[in-house]
């Protein structure tokens, strides 16, 4: 056996890595100074504050970091990432935490996961999203009756300004189907 | 003056009028814009939630259309959100070894390839830098005096990547206010978030940052904004907001290019002005005096 092919052997016997280690690797240098948290503009509702979010990832408390809501409120606006002393990539890191309560389907984050998936079911479809349709894959997903009714008002706005439509356009093709079958096959490799 | 141009799914539909005033203001200054041939979504904020590489490889294929044609260096993106997308694998296929590579793989079987050639650019940085007021203000018919602008950027055409403006104290805006006759409304929340999509997930926590932003634009005639999400979370939300803190927090909310296509004399409907969700009476009888 070459010696290539003798390391991916051994390495296919060792456990699967843990699912933190790459979010580990993106904040091991944290210094705890808590820039992050002073700059958040969501920390009032999160139940941990995020420097101590990245203590808990490097602790590796995972049961932990998946019952908390604090990386799935994480909105995106990367001051954080702006102001961090150490350089750090941390609305990715928000991010990461997120892909993986994706991946798993964790069922604390389902409501944002099924409008994410809904969303790009909507874009796989037609190559754009359409906003209608989005919303009633999202709505239906949740399966819960009442969670449309906070929407409904805009919803209504918006029909009468003609800027969203009941129509969902009638594609035969999927323009993206590659791309979404390529990405899959990387990611599921790796 | 020509630019590629990539509107994103907003612009197609909630945020038709951004389009319109896009394609007008940049029409009346003779800039050409090139849209982009079958583009497809960036991925929006739903892609980077649910995989690194989709995130990358949707905004992707746009870029690689774009460099179909070379001889067209900028792309214009008026969508923050948008923006940030396309601009991000700009960024990460120079620093990260390997990425471009990948992304080409995943592109190859669409016969596309990126090389990482073209720009990626904000409506906002091109209307200020690239046009600027010394091209304003000459064409300025309808002069906003006696207005008081409040500049509201949003997040994701600031950071994290500082390309135009200060990401902490964003200035790009104000010459071009005043370009047009009107008053830059002091405040310093132009760069604070709205809550972005979890507008939909999380809808009590965006409601209080929205509420936040519009107490500290009291005082203004309107507040203009350069990214769909901003524009919805900020205008579709008042009346709410007003009943749920017993104070009048009603305000008139434009996309920057409708203010300056007003003040540029074109039309109303050309500018998709009915089409915005909280313009008050109190600016339409402003605006037509």
């Amino acid at each position: 056996m070459d010696p290539l092919a003798a390391k991916e052997a051994n390495e296919a016997k060792l456990p699967p890595p843990d699912v933190l280690a790459p979010v580990q690797e993106m904040v091991r240098a944290c210094i705890q100074c808590g820039t992050c948290t002073g700059s958040c503009p969501n920390e009032f509702a999160m139940d941990h504050t995020p420097r101590k979010l990245w203590r808990m990832v490097m602790m590796g408390l995972k049961d932990q970091i998946f019952q908390s809501k604090t990386f799935s409120l994480c909105s995106n606006c990367y001051y954080c990432t702006l102001r961090c002393p150490r350089g750090l990539p941390l609305t990715e890191a928000m991010d990461a935490l997120k892909q993986i309560a994706a991946r798993e389907n964790l069922t604390k984050y389902r409501q944002s996961t099924l409008f994410y998936k809904n969303f790009l079911r909507s874009v796989r479809r037609h190559g754009r999203v359409n906003e209608m349709e989005f919303m009633a894959l999202y709505f239906a997903a949740l399966k819960s009756p009442f969670s449309p009714l906070r929407f409904a008002p805009l919803g209504v706005r918006l029909m009468l300004k003609k800027k969203v439509s009941l129509a969902v356009p009638l594609t035969a093709r999927r323009p993206l189907e590659a791309i979404f079958h390529n990405v899959a096959a990387m990611e599921g490799s790796r | 003056m020509n630019y590629h141009y990539y509107p994103g799914c907003s612009l197609e539909g909630t945020a038709r009028e951004y389009d319109l005033s896009t394609r007008a203001v940049m029409a009346s200054v003779g800039a050409q814009l090139i849209e982009i041939e079958n583009w497809s979504c960036c991925g929006a904020a739903a892609a980077e939630s649910l995989s690194y590489l989709l995130a990358l490889a949707l905004p992707a294929r746009n870029l690689a259309i774009a460099e179909k044609r070379p001889e067209v260096t900028d792309i214009l993106v008026p969508c923050s959100a948008c923006y940030l997308n396309l601009k991000k694998v700009a960024e990460k296929t120079r620093r990260e070894p390997g990425l471009l590579d990948r992304l080409n793989r995943i592109l190859m079987d669409d016969q596309l390839q990126i090389n990482g050639q073209v720009h990626v650019r904000h409506l906002l940085d091109i209307l200020a830098n690239d046009l600027g007021v010394d091209t304003f203000r000459p064409l300025v018919k309808n002069g906003f005096q006696n207005f008081r602008i409040a500049p509201y950027y949003g997040c994701q055409c600031l950071r994290p990547f500082a390309v135009f403006d200060d990401p902490e104290k964003p200035h790009t805006m104000e010459p071009l206010i005043e370009a047009i006759g009107a008053q830059v409304h002091p405040w310093n929340l132009g760069g604070k978030c709205c809550g972005a999509s979890h507008m939909n997930t999380d809808m009590d926590i965006s409601l209080e940052l929205v509420t936040a932003i519009l107490r500290g634009a009291k005082g203004a005639d309107a507040i203009v904004t350069v990214c769909p999400m901003c524009q919805m979370n900020l205008e579709a939300y008042q009346q709410k907001i007003s009943r749920r803190c017993k104070e009048d927090l009603h305000i008139t909310v434009l996309y920057l290019p409708q203010l300056i296509g007003l003040a540029l004399g074109l039309s109303e409907q050309d500018l998709g002005l009915d089409l915005n969700l909280s313009i008050t009476n109190r600016f339409r009888a402003m605006i037509h005096s």
